[in-house]
């Protein structure tokens, strides 16, 4: 069947918890009758077939985060709504000291396995409601980050986390959902897949070649990959091959996927929709010039937004987000120069 | 119930054990110190020397598959659940044989096997823990209660807000230990909060809030139970606050000079060793020969916990990367 990203998270929310009675679901406005099942309607309904495993709580993001942790730590499969990603700021403590941690200072004596759902992205609310807040977890050891651009992606991915035995932090971008009526957002685009009927997983710390090309790599997640198609596919035309990489995972990254396309190309273009000041076009640029600095023919180039908080004016919104138009001039500068 | 009769109904194995548990506390406490400054011992420490009854009283209280989770200030904590001297020294030492193998040091001292979360060192990092602890008791239907050990100025933290009012609506078999010492390394409470009470705050998250003497363990076992066994029976969580005092400075050579000499006099007469112990010896419960023998056997128990922890391996520097993710290598 046909799911949006926001019903393949549902029915893989779903699956799981009929799958497993350790896993429950953790958050605000998660499962209030009459309510709208999260912010971006993932969760819509399945307070009906779990009451018990749904759990509404206060708005305590700092109390959210360090249940899920006590009860993973006990043996239970935790799921956390953040309901939007800045809010992770709220909780910092528990998600970068304990959460990430404790394992680690346990001397591997237990297990953390908590899931934390975050939707991300510049949205038209400003710069509270509508970041991209994924570099900060790049430098947070203990915690694998993963980033699903397509339904089929988000529900594999999002299965593999909740089997996990390692806490994974998912971004979810808020106009990649497909949520429907009232919810719908604005400039969504459709990232809908078909969902086969079978318990498929997609494992963490695999990207995946979106589209093959020769002359130019770019590497992206979540909206961004649908940018990078839309550049690909104008340069195609002008007769510029570009390889478009889905990271899918953030960390561990997929560095061996990324540096076979970049022997292949010899150029390297990191997208993202994060500030270029420590991003993850940073790391990602790093490794490559550390590891294969013999096979780049040009420059690395990072297309990110600017060093600032995201503006809320859709005239600078849409200047703060890289378009499809700002990679392909990229790239086919950095074609022409070299 | 008065004093004497509680006396005689937990009877003489149940005192004695109260005494020696504290016991060995002060006695790790001080061993340690002097290991401390004579440089033998790596990292730092914050010792629990008066504050003994508080984790005994509590910990004496709980059944054995309960969990405690700690602070900054676990070695008490620790030895009243029932870690080893040899995995606790050996974890100060930094060695394989620690508790977290060397990894998580004074701070972090735990064993979840023994019922003692690895201890979090951030003031009021552990009681949203401890709430997601007794909210898995609770959705696995297990008889079991969390216990969140910390200090006053934990109770200025914004996650003490939000785990005891998540703990009431959530209604976890939680209980909330407030040890309540009087400092915030040096800061006075009084000096941080308008109230006098901390067991006051409990009533604006609509749960109870009991005070018991910690410098006194029957007072404290005594609440202690009882606030435990509400949570069992599903009578929700409760805030206990102990009033307590550190004889020592907070953290490593810390001499405590910000503590007016006659506080400091006062509490000490206070100490709950020394008066515990005149207790039993006027109660007729034990005599001086026999507390000695106590003592000594702990004195001897430290003497090769030292041992085994100096000459317990120290981890190979690449151990570093051990550890951290359940399911695969730290990547590079």
């Amino acid at each position: 069947m046909i799911l949006s990203i926001a019903e393949a998270l549902r029915k893989a929310i779903y699956d799981e918890m009929e799958r497993d009675d350790k896993v429950f679901h953790i958050g605000e406005d998660i499962g209030i009758e009459g309510g709208f099942g999260g912010a971006f309607t993932v969760t819509l309904g399945l307070e009906k077939s779990f009451r018990d495993r749904i759990i509404d709580t206060p708005i305590s993001e700092i109390g959210i985060f360090g249940a899920a942790c006590g009860a993973a730590v006990m043996g239970m499969r935790p799921i956390v709504d953040v309901q939007y990603g800045d809010f992770l700021f709220c909780a910092m403590d528990q998600v970068a000291n304990q959460i990430a941690k404790l394992r680690y200072m346990s001397g591997g004596k237990i297990k953390v396995p908590v899931v934390m759902r975050a939707p991300v992205g510049v949205t038209g609310r400003g710069s509270q409601h509508a970041q991209n807040m994924e570099p900060y977890f790049l430098s947070c050891p203990g915690i694998k980050i993963i980033a699903p651009s397509t339904a089929y992606d988000a529900y594999g991915l999002l299965k593999a986390a909740v089997r996990d035995d390692d806490p994974v932090l998912i971004f979810e971008h808020k106009l990649l959902y497909g949520a429907k009526g009232a919810r719908k957002e604005e400039g969504a685009i459709d990232a809908s897949s078909e969902i086969p009927d079978e318990d498929y997983t997609i494992p963490i710390g695999k990207a995946i070649v979106r589209k093959e090309g020769k002359d130019a790599t770019i590497i992206s997640h979540l909206l961004m990959v649908h940018h990078s198609l839309q550049a690909a596919k104008t340069l195609e035309k002008e007769g510029i091959s570009c390889e478009v990489i889905d990271l899918r995972s953030l960390w561990p990254l997929d560095i061996g996927l990324i540096s076979e396309s970049v022997k292949k190309t010899g150029r390297l273009f990191i997208v993202e929709e994060s500030p270029k000041q420590g991003g993850i076009g940073a790391e990602v640029s790093a490794q490559i010039a550390e590891t294969i600095p013999d096979h780049l023919i040009s420059p690395i180039v990072r297309i990110a937004a600017p060093n600032t908080p995201a503006p809320f004016s859709p005239v600078m919104e849409k200047f703060y987000i890289p378009q499809p138009e700002r990679i392909s001039k990229e790239v086919r500068k950095i074609i022409e120069e070299y | 119930m008065e004093h004497e009769d509680i006396i005689k109904e937990l009877g003489k194995e149940k005192l004695i054990g109260f005494y020696t548990k504290m016991v060995k506390i002060r006695s790790f406490e001080e061993r340690i110190r002097f290991l401390f400054l004579e440089g033998k011992m790596p990292g730092t420490i914050h010792q629990y020397i008066g504050m003994e009854a508080n984790a005994v009283g509590v910990c004496s209280a709980l059944q054995k598959d309960d969990v405690i989770a700690s602070t900054h200030r676990p070695h008490g904590h620790a030895i009243a659940r029932g870690l080893s001297f040899n995995e606790i020294m050996a974890e100060l030492y930094g060695r394989t044989t620690g508790c977290c193998r060397g990894k998580g040091g004074s701070m972090h001292l735990g064993n979840l096997e023994k019922g003692m979360l690895t201890a979090i060192a951030i003031v009021g990092g552990n009681l949203p823990i401890v709430v997601g602890m007794s909210l898995a008791f609770k959705l696995m239907k297990q008889n079991r209660v969390a216990v969140s050990f910390f200090g006053d100025g934990a109770s200025n933290e914004g996650s003490f807000h939000e785990s005891l009012n998540m703990a009431a609506v959530l209604n976890t078999p939680s209980v909330f230990v407030c040890e309540n010492n009087q400092y915030g390394a040096s800061t006075s409470i009084k000096k941080v909060m308008k109230i006098e009470n901390i067991a006051d705050r409990a009533r604006s998250y609509g749960i109870e809030g009991v005070i018991a003497d910690g410098m006194d363990v029957i007072d404290v076992y005594i609440h202690a139970k009882d606030a435990i066994e509400k949570a069992r029976k599903g009578g929700g969580p409760t805030l206990l606050e102990l009033k307590t005092f550190r004889f020592c400075g907070h953290s490593r050579r810390d001499p405590g000079s910000y503590i007016p000499k006659e506080e400091k006099e006062s509490w000490q007469r206070k100490d709950p060793i020394n008066n515990f112990k005149k207790l039993l010896l006027n109660e007729g419960l034990a005599g001086e020969d026999e507390l000695d023998d106590i003592n000594n056997l702990i004195e001897k128990e430290l003497d090769e916990s030292i041992i085994f922890a100096q000459e317990s391996p120290e981890p190979a520097p690449e151990d570093t990367l051990k550890d951290l993710y359940a399911t695969m290598e730290v990547p590079e």
